[in-house]
């Protein structure tokens, strides 16, 4: 692309169809300047190269203008952060008037305890008006009700009006009942004495219950902000300012939101990558953890992409600009955990039902206890036993617990994988990784790196090996070829020195020639070589040979006339690999390989990462074939690949995991993205999905046994056994508990870190 | 069984029965989405203890804007869940927040808040 292009987004309005977003596209092509316009309909968005010194943003808008359309002005990008802070800060003042709420129910709960009990005492009796008692307590519950407990009622109301019933309806139902009760025995009691019972109140109940439920919620809503803490650390890591440099030259550092494409930034030692780009000038390592989870600083130079929000460690560069805004590594990442917190896991499917129906169900078993113990309790105690029984179903049955069970647990790991690099694209994903008892790995870029790399330097026998390798690096350093950047990579960590070589000539499909200090040096295969007239000694012969043998390419050397040396280079297994097999082995996962080499080589491979089973020889395009061959053995199993050709074996396993940040179009297929390019993450994945899973069922346990337990003792079956009632205090402080023993046990997955080897 | 009983248990029965008639078979209210000039199938939501309405039709392969307006504090209400299409919002009191999707797919999709307990859902023909 000219240095001199600009390029400018344009959201266009009243686009009804496809020919409409042509029409568009033809009218801002036709605009003097204009080099490329590109309207898409889908997301009414037309981008537009143009050359800044013919054409303006206004007159692009006017082209569209000119062809029946709109332009929507945008709003600057920051939107999405800012309206972010907004729900930050509302979040924030619910939390403080909650706290209030919550020390205004606790503060009147304990003055109107004690002040109950004195009943219990007969001396006290006597000595208290118990009407004027009665009235007291009522004041003091007053504001318990109405400025506490007032959410509760309102929306209770509210859902009552859509015929929806939700938690709030239990405790509003429950208080209510035990309020109302007692404000008829405090303003009537002639009414239950002339019929022999006594005249009891429950202000105690009803406040104790308000003070509980909030609490419950303070916890609760404590618990569920550091849920989401993973994602909200990531956005944060977003740098806020670019040091750009001007076309003149000069530095000015910019707000993060006015870097536009291809702008040319500087970043200095110890700084944050402002935005994606690639690097036009300098070298440094970078610290990526925070996209890719690996620890170690990746080393960075000229041509290389660089990544918004990591971290510049030693050396100071240039980059220009490739991507800004949602378009960046970082923002897509947030984008796809965000998703991922929002899918539903199957496993959630029971939940969901139950708590549709559990509200409105609940109401009647409390209705129906109420009749029940009516009906059977001796005459001067049915009233008030029937009363607490039928407060207690209401309160003990909340279902939080429940819905929190499964959202809260998925949303921690999310955030967690993300940390380390594993991005999980669904809750279902994350789910079916547990199950997973085999996984295929495609070998190329997965068990190795994928790139050739020099395995042997063989100088001739005579030769000075170090001397040789500068004389080759000097030619190859001067080849675009993947296997001469093998060997420059190689002269690199021997360190050898750099000198120069002159009249470099590449030879299609043979290798390369070129002089170094006035001698003439040839690499290149064995046709190179031998159309050249040269011929290899035997020593040399069985060396080549040998390294053929080993299933690694072999490339020649010769000087003046004479073969010189060899050099092995072959496509080298990852470190971390062997470990990463061996640590799923240990799970109890079979680790199968394919690939599309020969079978020699597979073995070669597999026997060095300790595989037993391989498949090779396999064609790109029976790639997923072979994942059905595995699952019609009835395996559940987890695909691992890299590349383009890998996508529809992706979406034919059971899992599909994308490694190396991938390609767009494999980690489309894929349900989990590996963003760091070894093994390790499978294991990781794999262990997170177990752990995130053994947690959600313990959650559902705890929140169905307590409810289901909970409600037939509320309801007073164990009274005619034992004799024993539920308070609905007591009721109150257990589902209090329950929710937050939910969260607490989900945020234990904070805590996960991968099994190091 | 004594007079109060009866009374007591016939109103409870009458109870249950309609707290089970209200909640589960009464009528729901249905909108369907006004398609605006540019294609787009806009629907206005208010939450409020529910969702009203709280069945939208919209066609399928169009993209379909909601604007749900939270016309409450009440925590319940503060996130939206729509687990068909990965999204997970969060509804700012008193606020308008748009939701955009495209159904690509017909069937009934569920909408829910945070915890499951109020329910909505979006029918694509
Ligand atoms: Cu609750």
């Amino acid at each position: 692309m000219e240095p001199t292009t600009k390029t400018e987004t344009l959201d266009i309005e009243g686009m009804t169809c496809a020919s409409c977003a042509s029409f568009v596209e033809k009218s801002l092509t036709r605009t003097p300047g204009v080099q490329r316009a590109m309207v898409n309909f889908a997301t009414e968005k037309a981008t537009i190269d143009y050359l800044p010194t013919q054409a303006t943003p206004a007159t692009l808008k006017q082209a569209v203008v000119n062809a029946g359309y709109g332009v929507t002005e945008r709003a600057p990008d920051t939107s999405a952060a800012d309206r972010q802070a907004e729900i930050d800060q509302q979040k924030a003042l619910a939390y403080v008037k909650l706290k209030r709420r919550f020390w205004v129910a606790t503060v009147l709960a304990i003055v109107i305890m004690p002040l109950s009990m004195l009943m219990l005492w007969p001396a006290m009796m006597a000595r208290v008006n118990m009407q004027w008692l009665n009235y007291g307590l009522l004041v003091l519950t007053i504001p318990v009700l109405l400025y506490s407990g007032r959410e509760f009622f309102t929306s209770a109301w509210n859902g009552f009006k859509h015929r929806a019933a939700n938690m709030d309806t239990l405790i509003a139902v429950g208080t209510g009942a035990a309020f109302l009760y007692s404000l008829a025995a405090t303003v009537v009691p002639g009414w239950f004495m002339r019929r022999g019972i006594m005249p009891e109140v429950y202000y105690d109940t009803t406040a104790t219950i308000i003070a509980l439920i909030l609490l419950g919620k303070v916890l609760e809503l404590r618990a569920k902000t550091q849920t989401s803490a993973a994602i909200k650390a990531l956005m944060g890591l977003q740098a806020k300012t670019a040091r750009v440099v001007r076309p003149d030259g000069q530095e000015v550092d910019v707000p993060i939101e006015q870097v536009q494409l291809n702008d040319l930034i500087v970043v200095r030692p110890g700084e944050k990558v402002a935005t994606d780009g690639l690097i036009e000038e300098g070298r440094s390592a970078v610290d990526e953890a925070m996209l890719t989870g690996e620890s170690l600083p990746v080393e960075k130079k000229t041509g290389d992409p660089v990544f918004g929000a990591t971290l510049n460690k030693t050396g100071s560069f240039r980059f220009r600009v490739t991507k800004v805004g949602a378009d960046t590594m970082l923002s897509q990442i947030v984008k796809l955990v965000e998703d991922s917190q929002g899918s539903r896991a199957p496993i959630q499917r029971l939940a969901d039902k139950v708590s549709a129906i559990f509200v409105p169900t609940v109401v009647v078993i409390a209705i129906l206890t109420f009749v029940l113990w009516f009906d059977l309790a001796p005459v001067e105690a049915r009233l008030p036993l029937a009363l607490v029984n039928f407060v207690a179903v209401l309160i003990i049955a909340c279902p939080c617990a429940l819905g929190l069970a499964t959202p809260t647990a998925i949303m921690v790991s999310t955030g967690k994988g993300a940390e380390h690099g594993v991005l999980i694209r669904n809750a279902e994903a994350l789910e079916k990784a547990h199950q997973v008892n085999t996984v295929l790995l495609d070998k190329t870029g997965t068990i190795t790196r994928g790139e050739p790399a020099v395995t042997d330097f063989v100088p001739a026998e005579g030769q000075d090996a170090a001397q040789l390798l500068q004389v080759v690096a000097a030619v190859e350093r001067q080849s675009e070829h993947p296997l001469a950047e093998a060997v420059v990579r190689y002269a690199d960590t021997q360190q050898a020195p750099i000198i120069a070589a002159t009249g470099f000539q590449a030879i299609e499909g043979k290798g390369a020639q070129a002089s170094v200090n006035g001698q003439a040096v040839l690499i290149g295969n064995f046709r190179l070589l031998d159309e050249a007239g040269i011929s290899l000694s035997s020593a040399v012969r069985r060396q080549a040979d040998e390294l053929l043998g080993q299933a690694k390419t072999v490339l020649y050397v010769a000087m003046n006339q004479q073969a010189v040396g060899l050099i092995g280079v072959a496509d080298t297994v990852r470190e971390t690999s062997a470990a990463a097999i061996k640590r799923l082995q240990g799970m109890g996962i079979e680790v199968v390989m394919m690939t599309g080499d020969n079978p020699q080589t597979a073995a070669q491979v597999a026997g060095q990462v300790g595989i037993k089973r391989y498949f090779a020889e396999v064609l790109p395009a029976d790639k997923a074939g072979k994942v059905k061959e595995l699952q019609a053995e009835g395996r559940i199993v987890a695909m691992v690949g890299d590349g383009i050709n890998d996508a529809p074996a992706l979406a034919q396993a059971d899992i599909g995991l994308a490694m190396g940040g991938g390609t767009d179009v494999a980690m489309e297929a894929a349900g989990i993205t590996l963003m760091r390019s070894d093994l390790q993450g499978v294991v990781t994945a794999i262990e997170l999905s177990r752990q995130t899973i053994r947690t959600i069922k313990q959650n559902l346990f705890f929140a169905f046994i307590y409810n289901t337990l909970g409600i037939p003792i509320a309801a007073g079956l164990l009274y005619p056994f034992f004799g024993l009632l539920l308070s609905p205090m007591l009721a109150a402080g257990a589902m209090a508990l329950s929710s937050v023993s939910v969260l607490t046990n989900s945020l234990r997955l904070r805590s996960f870190s991968p099994a190091k080897n | 069984m004594d007079t109060t009983e009866i009374i007591v248990t016939l109103t409870g029965l009458a109870l249950s029965a309609f707290v089970i008639w209200y909640f589960f078979f009464s009528a729901r209210q249905t909108a369907s989405a006004v398609s605006t000039a540019s294609g787009v199938q806009e629907v206005d939501i208010t939450v409020k203890g529910g969702y009203s309405p709280d069945v939208i039709e919209v066609e399928r392969g169009k993209p379909v804007q909601l604007s749900f307006y939270r016309d409450e504090e009440n925590s319940c209400s503060e996130e939206l869940l729509m687990p068909d299409f990965s999204i997970r919002r969060d509804l700012p009191a008193f606020k308008t927040t748009l939701v955009e999707l495209l159904p690509q797919q017909a069937g009934t999709f569920t909408f829910t808040c945070g915890m499951g307990m109020l329910r909505g859902s979006l029918v694509v023909k």
